[in-house]
């Protein structure tokens, strides 16, 4: 499934926080959304996701969704929003149990995605009981217990430390490589933008507008070949210059307000 | 390996400095405490430093428990304040709960409702007793209905708050799983607001003991409350501080019902 974005603007009363952003996540592809604090990142993700209602411009998908897909448009949480009284089993439940599947069906799906998260041992523990890293495995297997067309990931590995980060990289890889799902994918890190994306939209300060879009011009699997540092680690370099300025000044502009 | 060179002289060991200021109780502290309170207060009486008449030693007051045990007067008036209780508690809590909830999801509920329930609050329920009486008549009903309104401000208070206070991240992550207002309200806001709602009922149950006794003081000759004045009015102070005792026990035990309670429901925690 591909998202479209056409023209689209957002305003939270009299403060404009999007203006005519148009672009395109193509089918099973990864677009990262870079930009500087307060640019309408994340209300650009809840507008595509449902969460917001569009003002201007048009947002729409292209394509079925593939087969099973229970929840089209789904959401992975920087902070993680697992309900805290049930296990993880229970909160992957969550989003399958108004589904009208099975007891089996719904079981064997759990257990299924729990295993690809490395969640296995895990089932019956509470969400207190699990590190950071564990706790957003078990939001990402809970998104991709529905079978998702298009995953919306809200800066997913900010609350981690870089070694958990690291390795859910690696994880998220795997699992885009295996379901091929698009992903529009928010984040303040250049790095996971240019490890994880296809290509990386960056959007200028507030009202935020679309200031490049960027391809990366080396496979996923491949990034971590020593051959291609030099290249990843230039259009890091771009990125950051693209948006430095801007960063400077939105950070002063938000601890002014 | 270490890349640690001791030197044998001139060294000093890091004293500990993090003691104390622990959040932690101690079990024998409280029994301990207990114990010293009475014992004290019966060594004051046996020694003549307090005034049997206004001041009854403890042994005595255990006495006038007996014979209130004996004689089935005991029985007779915890039961009829316990189904005052109960009754106007439930009555009081089901209400609360509801319009509670109703506010913390509805727009238009808190809108009529905030201003409604800050209004009538502060208002002494006791107060209303005497309207109840002309309402309801002297007997039971009005009692219920002091109590019921007693707690139901409270609680509508505290299931607000509650609601309130579920995090707005969960009801969204629910929202973006495509799930149905009523099973967000039943399996995000309802289990969210548990404990909110629970520390509510200890303050509702602690405003219903007081109510029943105040309300009994009035137009009846059962119930804990009835006996503490019929008592005070006859001068039988060891009955009086008996029903006080009888009071504090009620408190404790529900007190210990509300914990269990918790426990079971809020295990997760």
């Amino acid at each position: 499934m591909q998202v479209l974005l056409e023209d689209v603007g957002y305003a939270y009363g009299d403060l404009p926080v999007l203006d005519g952003v148009s672009f395109a996540v193509g089918e099973g592809e990864t677009a990262a959304l870079i930009g500087p604090s307060g640019c309408g990142k994340s209300t650009l993700l809840n507008l595509v996701g449902g969460l917001l209602a569009q003002q201007t411009g048009r947002i729409a998908t292209l394509g079925a969704a593939p087969a099973g897909c229970l929840n089209p448009l789904t959401f992975v949480f920087q902070d993680f929003a697992l309900l805290p009284w049930r296990s993880v089993a229970g909160n992957v439940a969550l989003a399958l149990e108004h589904h009208g599947l099975g007891r089996a069906a719904q079981d064997a799906r759990i257990a299924e995605v729990l295993g690809l998260c490395g969640l296995s041992d895990f089932a019956d523990a509470l969400p207190k009981q699990l590190s950071g890293g564990m706790r957003q495995r078990v939001g990402i297997a809970r998104a991709i217990a529905v079978k998702p067309a298009v995953l919306l990931m809200d800066e997913p590995l900010s609350a981690l430390d870089a070694q958990t980060r690291e390795l859910l990289m690696e994880d998220l890889i795997a699992i885009w490589a295996r379901e091929r799902t698009t992903t529009l994918y928010v984040t303040h890190n250049l790095t996971e933008a240019v490890r994880l994306a296809d290509k990386v939209v960056v959007l200028s300060r507030r009202p935020g507008r679309i200031k490049r879009i960027v391809g990366i011009p080396v496979p996923v699997a491949e990034r971590q070949k020593p051959e291609h540092a030099g290249l990843l680690k230039n259009l890091h370099d771009d990125l950051w210059g693209l948006i430095k300025t801007e960063a400077q000044v939105a950070d002063r502009e938000m601890q002014h307000v | 390996m270490s890349d640690i060179n001791m030197p044998g002289r001139d060294r000093s060991s890091v004293a500990f400095r993090g003691a104390g200021f622990v959040p932690g109780t101690t079990r024998w502290a409280p029994w301990l405490a207990f114990a010293l309170i009475i014992a004290s207060w019966e060594a004051a009486c046996r020694l003549g430093w307090l005034p049997p008449l206004f001041m009854p030693a403890p042994s005595e007051v255990v006495s006038a428990l007996h014979d209130l045990l004996v004689d089935g007067k005991l029985v007779t008036h915890i039961t009829a304040s316990l189904k005052r209780i109960l009754s106007g508690w439930i009555l009081g809590s089901i209400a609360g709960v509801a319009v509670g909830f109703a506010m913390g999801i509805f727009v238009l509920a808190r809108s009529v409702g905030l201003p409604v329930v800050s209004a009538l609050f502060p208002i002494p329920k006791i107060a209303l007793l005497p309207l109840f009486i002309l309402w309801f008549g002297i007997g039971e009903p009005s009692k219920i209905a002091t109590i019921g309104l007693g707690v139901f401000f409270p609680t509508v208070i505290s299931a607000y708050s509650a609601v309130d206070n579920v995090p707005r991240n969960l009801i969204r992550m629910a929202q973006s799983f495509g799930l149905s207002t009523r099973m967000i309200v039943f399996k995000v806001i309802l289990p969210g607001a548990m404990p909110g709602i629970l520390a509510g009922f200890r303050i509702s149950s602690s405003i219903a003991l007081i109510l029943v006794v105040a309300a009994e003081m009035i137009g009846t000759q059962v119930g804990i409350g009835a006996f503490v004045l019929a008592a005070g009015n006859l001068m039988q102070i060891d009955q009086l501080i008996a029903g006080v005792v009888l009071l504090s026990v009620l408190g404790l035990t529900v007190s210990a019902v509300l914990s269990f309670t918790e426990k079971i429901v809020l295990r997760w925690r």
